[in-house]
């Protein structure tokens, strides 16, 4: 075992991890903090997906100790400093972007990195950065509504399901 | 998956050290590899992580063409090799999915020789030089088959040099679940004449088209690849294409790439 340090959500944080600790687990298991869900374990799902240093990374295959001095965010990071929805969170809400919820912390830490990069993304790059993150109750029309108003943009003319 | 000892060496020489080990393996982005532990197809007992090493990061133009440090995400090829070398950059930009590309490296790609992977194409059709801890090694000498390289017990690769062609193009047909590539085809044109490269189709692994790159050398246009015939013999079969599927793919995507490039 080894002892990592790193912020999590801006708090300095520290653990014991062995070699294989994964970044999900260490969340998870480690921290508590179990917002970060983990779906397939084989980093095809994007349930996991976090920040790393300001960048999208799926949790579940990363290992703890390689992300040690990091910077991560998760999706308890991500409501306004009084608690309430962001306003990607409260998009997604608003237009019904979520129903099991399994893949929504995944999907909204996907969303932010697309709108930090991309803040006017048109819905075929909505989709397209998307790619990576499964929803099983396959809600994409909404979620991918829900990104498109959270960035600001008219979203009226697109599909409702 | 198996523990083992972890190492996160600062510079190219602590890694040579710390990669000599008995039982050492050399963990770059981990996109593949931490999947493969899981299913402990792999359990090294040290593993040694590359993604500290500054020297090992970064895109810039030197000696050769473009030097990509073997350590630098795909994400970041993605971005600033764009004004270099375009299709290289498109390359980058169309591996797995984003998160996938924020941590998935071009060393550790081309190290593993996935047969299905992107960026061998682009190293072999580009003549690229394979820079490692211990010499340099030509595309042509690199690439030995599925899953196998040139490189050595303890060796890894630190930068890959690709000199920058005239034009180019990288088409690939997704495989949608695994985001590989069935077929992806890599097309060069430098002064001295054209190299294909094609991966995810040969049995082989990643291998060069060398009579689309007589008849492309001769007259750079897509027209001239629809008198060619692919020997589906040396191709793939798998639940997602047969042989002759995947030989069709490679003629068609050549073309298509040849289109591409312009």
């Amino acid at each position: 075992m080894t002892k990592v340090f790193m912020t999590v959500n801006g708090k300095a944080v520290s653990g014991e991890v062995e070699g294989r600790t994964l970044l999900s687990s260490f969340l998870r298991e480690g921290l508590g903090m179990t917002g970060t869900h983990v779906g397939c374990d084989t980093s095809q799902c994007g349930a996991c997906v976090v920040h790393v240093d300001g960048k999208p990374v799926k949790s579940c295959t990363v290992f703890a100790a390689d992300v040690a001095g990091a910077s991560v965010k998760t999706i308890e990071g991500m409501a306004n400093a009084d608690g309430s929805l962001n306003v990607l969170q409260q998009a997604f809400q608003d237009h019904h972007g979520l129903q099991c919820g399994f893949c929504t912390p995944g999907m909204v830490m996907s969303s932010a990195a697309l709108l930090a990069e991309n803040p006017k993304p048109s819905e075929a790059e909505v989709r397209h950065y998307l790619d990576g993150n499964i929803c099983r109750c396959t809600g994409y029309h909404n979620i991918v509504k829900a990104v498109m108003a959270a960035s600001g943009q008219d979203v009226s003319a697109l599909a409702a399901e | 998956m198996h523990n083992f000892d972890f190492a996160k060496p600062t510079t190219i020489a602590d890694a040579a050290k710390a990669l000599a080990a008995d039982g050492a393996q050399a963990l770059s982005g981990g996109q593949t590899l931490i999947p493969t532990m899981k299913q402990r197809l792999a359990a090294p007992g040290v593993l040694v992580s590359l993604t500290g090493i500054a020297e090992m990061q970064g895109v810039c133009i030197g000696d050769g063409g473009l030097h990509i440090g073997a350590a630098t995400p795909h994400a970041v090829v993605a971005k600033e090799a764009k004004a270099h070398y375009p299709a290289l950059a498109d390359l980058a930009g169309g591996i797995g999915d984003p998160a996938v590309r924020s941590r998935g490296t071009i060393g550790g790609s081309v190290a593993n020789n996935d047969p299905a992977a992107c960026y061998p194409s682009a190293v072999l059709a580009s003549g690229a030089t394979v820079v490692t801890n211990k010499r340099k090694i030509a595309a042509d000498d690199y690439f030995q088959g599925l899953f196998t390289t040139a490189l050595e017990e303890g060796e890894f690769i630190t930068e890959v040099v690709f000199p920058i062609p005239q034009r180019a193009a990288y088409v690939k047909f997704n495989q949608p679940a695994s985001r590989f590539a069935l077929t992806g085809v890599f097309v060069a044109k430098f002064a001295d004449g054209v190299r294909v490269a094609v991966t995810g189709a040969g049995n082989d692994g990643v291998f060069r088209w060398t009579e689309a790159e007589a008849a492309l050398s001769a007259n750079f246009s897509a027209a001239v690849i629809s008198g060619l015939t692919v020997d589906p013999s040396g191709m793939n079969t798998d639940l997602h294409g047969s042989a002759a599927y995947r030989a069709n793919l490679v003629k068609v995507l050549t073309g298509r790439a040849v289109t591409a490039a312009g």
